[in-house]
């Protein structure tokens, strides 16, 4: 009997370990809104790079920063805006050099199919049928950011104050509109078209700053492949997966 | 101050609502008694977040429940506070289901069959004799309840979401202060609910220890 405790032991070594990556493994840090298209890019370049086996880890850009900031494996990092890779650099965890943008969106105010609160624009917003705005956490969600600052442009941030709900994530926000649980929200384009006939887009919002996405190599990485993987998504092979997402050129 | 009225309601509610499961279980033997046993103690094992998703669909502005609540009486329990109570009732019910159900078992039939033959109905025979034997278990039960409930996190951020002053309990608030990078706010934070934790363990372990020791 005492004998089968050394190989339990060794067992469970094993199960607990394949958590630390291993030679092969690229874990890339994406902003939720990049689910698709990222989830498209990975087979792509894993086709191109058999060797290499990347390892997505999608979440709102603010809390995949704070991942990397406490010491969680990442070799790539790609944020929703400029904002959170400006921190990375800042903190010593990127290179100014090596941060490159590699695609454009658009905030959109978007409601459930049918519109059930009969919303037309912004300028709705402000009326009683509209109960919850679904919203992205501004200090974590660049979406929320984004929208925030056109909301507080149009005057209106403070108005809306009781009506907000807020998402911990881009995705989060879309799956409430989605399910109708909110009478509006503000999403990416991409988000709201990959979302099919659940979502609806209303307008466009226009914005101070353009959505811009940048991607980065981490400073604590080994991998060779994080590099590659970079260039396959500044690529024309990328840009086109990414454009079928409904993402524009950078 | 929500967090703890949302874990005292959750409490009440799963005390009373698991106090009368375990009752029926105990007392009457019936084919799938086991199963609804499992059901009870479900949420104690299930992911928060299946936990969530359940719930999500049950009580949504377009599921059957959630739109006839919203329809006819008018409530909704999506991002409200009552939300946050219903998901920690939820995950806080298998605790005093189990202890309650430990208890009324360990309760000697003797006792109640000796207040049935001096008349006693059934109701009075449970309020009188059986529930004040198990009231230590079922107290202590209702203690880890409440400490769960005050640290209910995921499912309650799927259904009642995280608004600050409407819905954002004391662990939520943690999440929120950790994602924002406010560490002081966090360690704070931390530091009450891991306080107010340690009370209730301690009050629950007290609780539990027998009053006459036959040694």
């Amino acid at each position: 009997m005492p004998r089968v405790v050394p190989s339990l032991i060794a067992l469970s070594l094993l199960l607990v370990f394949p958590a630390l990556s291993s030679a092969g493994e690229l874990i890339v840090s994406a902003a939720a809104s990049l689910t698709d298209a990222f989830s498209d890019i990975e087979p792509a370049f894993e086709e191109a790079n058999p060797d290499v086996d990347v390892i997505m880890n999608f979440a709102s850009s603010g809390s995949l920063y704070h991942q990397i900031e406490q010491g969680a494996p990442a070799d790539v990092y790609a944020s929703a805006n400029p904002r959170w890779m400006d921190r990375a650099v800042a903190n010593g965890f990127a290179d100014t050099a090596a941060v490159r943008i590699f695609a454009r969106n658009a905030l959109v105010l978007a409601v459930p199919a049918g519109n059930p609160a009969g919303v037309a624009g912004m300028e709705d917003l402000t009326d009683n049928r509209v109960a919850m705005i679904g919203i992205g956490t501004p200090q974590t969600v660049p979406a929320g950011q984004y929208a925030k600052s056109a909301l507080t442009a149009a005057g209106l941030y403070e108005t809306l104050r009781g009506k907000y709900i807020f998402g911990e994530s881009v995705r989060q926000v879309l799956d409430y509109l989605a399910r109708g649980e909110v009478d509006c929200g503000f999403v990416y384009r991409t988000d709201a078209v990959n979302a099919g006939d659940s979502v609806h887009i209303l307008a466009e919002i226009p914005l101070e700053n353009p959505v811009t996405y940048p991607i980065a190599v981490l400073f604590g990485t080994t991998k060779p492949a994080a590099e590659r993987f970079v260039d396959f998504v500044t690529s024309e092979r990328g840009t086109e997966l990414l454009e079928a997402r409904g993402f524009k050129r950078p | 101050m929500l967090t703890l009225k949302v874990a005292g309601l959750a409490t009440f509610l799963s005390l009373f609502l698991g106090v009368a499961a375990a009752y029926a279980l105990t007392k009457w033997r019936f084919p799938g008694r086991d199963l609804l046993d499992a059901v009870f103690t479900l949420p104690m094992v299930m992911p928060p977040t299946v936990l969530g998703y359940y719930l999500l669909v049950l009580i949504g502005r377009r599921s059957l429940l959630g739109g006839w609540l919203q329809e006819t009486l008018g409530i909704t329990l999506m991002f409200t506070w009552w939300g946050a109570v219903l998901a920690s009732t939820v995950v806080a019910l298998p605790l005093v289901f189990k202890s309650a159900r430990a208890a009324l078992e360990s309760v000697a039939r003797e006792y109640e069959n000796a207040a049935r033959t001096l008349g006693q109905g059934e109701l009075a025979v449970f309020l009188r004799v059986s529930l004040p034997l198990a009231l230590p278990g079922v107290l202590a039960g209702g203690m880890l309840a409440f400490a769960r409930a005050m640290g209910e996190f995921g499912a309650t951020l799927m259904v009642a979401g995280n608004l600050p002053g409407r819905t954002q309990t004391l662990s939520l608030a943690v999440y929120s202060a950790v994602q924002a990078g406010n560490d002081l706010l966090a360690n704070s934070l931390v530091l009450v609910i891991s306080l107010l934790c340690i009370v209730i363990l301690w009050a629950t372990s007290r609780l539990l220890q027998p009053k006459y020791t036959n040694r």
